[in-house]
């Protein structure tokens, strides 16, 4: 059975199926990470005492993954921007990219952030402020890396489709790419909440 | 597909607004060091951190030329977002800085 408006819009939503459903998704995300900002929030006030982030945490190390997020932000929108423009070649490379941007993420985070702070027993047991970092930043880890292994499967099996069904393979890059930009603005708000006040 | 000239102008868009993120992350990270006490910092850093997020979600996720149903399904989420804050602050609002600790279990703070 063919599954329908994997290409065309739906004529009561002007939408294909999969962006509606990539949206919905994403609701449900906002509100799961919305929770989490919440608890962070009413220990923070309800703390006598609390430790500033830009003491605790490197400054450098989060502005550059920031940076790094963002440029992975542009790379996959260019991806998309490539199947457009009927050039699967660039969309390998930016999609790539924005691959290896996700790891270097990860890796900074790891190795820069997390092996260090465990080494000196910066732990969530030793302070809220430790658990609420291990938690937001360490839940945000794992959409990283759920992103990186759907970018994974487009940019290299799931790419086959380019060749029999070329607009509902563009579609599935703009919906992956969406669930990407929603990681990015996650981090875009965890970074100064989380590593600057 | 859509016309070569057309994606290549917005392309030229999302190089400008990489730009502008880039600027705004240095903003950021500036403004923290601002000596202004915590509560004005944190208006600060929510304000350009909206900012930054609002032009991914606008222009990398075409948020500003969407259909009326994706603005009603984020209308509702921001709805009920807000209403999860709110009901959060009603609790402590009048209790800031008095310490929740259950009885039994140790605060962690050295």
């Amino acid at each position: 059975m063919e599954v329908p408006y994997t290409v065309k819009p739906r004529p009561d939503t002007g939408l294909y199926n999969a962006k509606i459903g990539v949206w919905l998704f994403l609701a449900s995300e906002v509100m799961l990470f919305g929770a989490l900002f919440s608890s962070y929030i009413l220990l923070r006030m309800g703390a006598s005492t609390w430790y500033v982030g830009s003491e605790k945490l490197s400054v450098p190390i989060g502005t550059f993954n920031t940076m790094v997020l963002i440029v992975s932000s542009v790379t996959v929108v260019m991806s998309w921007a490539a199947l457009r423009m009927n050039d699967l070649k660039k969309y390998k490379m930016y999609m790539g990219l924005t691959i290896l941007l996700g790891l270097v993420f990860l890796l900074v985070k790891v190795l820069f952030e997390y092996i260090p702070k465990i080494e000196h027993h910066d732990v969530p047991s030793t302070h809220n402020f430790y658990a609420i970092y291990f938690v937001l930043t360490g839940l945000h880890a794992i959409h990283v890396i759920g992103g990186l292994v759907l970018n994974a499967y487009l940019w290299g099996p799931g790419a086959k489709m380019w060749e029999t069904e070329p607009e509902r393979f563009t579609n599935r890059i703009e919906v992956a790419g969406l669930y990407w930009h929603f990681v990015d603005i996650v981090w875009i708000f965890l970074f100064p909440t989380i590593y600057l006040l | 597909m859509d016309s070569t000239p057309d994606i290549k102008k917005e392309i030229n868009l999302y190089i400008k607004v990489f730009g502008t993120l880039a600027v705004l992350t240095v903003l950021t990270v500036a403004a923290a060091y601002l000596d202004v006490g915590i509560g004005l910092a944190v208006i600060i850093a929510m304000i350009i951190a909206t900012t930054k997020g609002s032009l991914v979600a606008s222009f990398f996720m075409h948020l500003a030329h969407e259909k009326k149903l994706i603005y009603l399904m984020l209308v509702i989420t921001l709805v009920f977002l807000l209403s999860l804050f709110f009901i959060t602050f009603g609790t402590i609002g009048d209790q800031v800085g008095v310490e929740i600790v259950p009885e039994g279990v140790s605060s962690g703070v050295h």
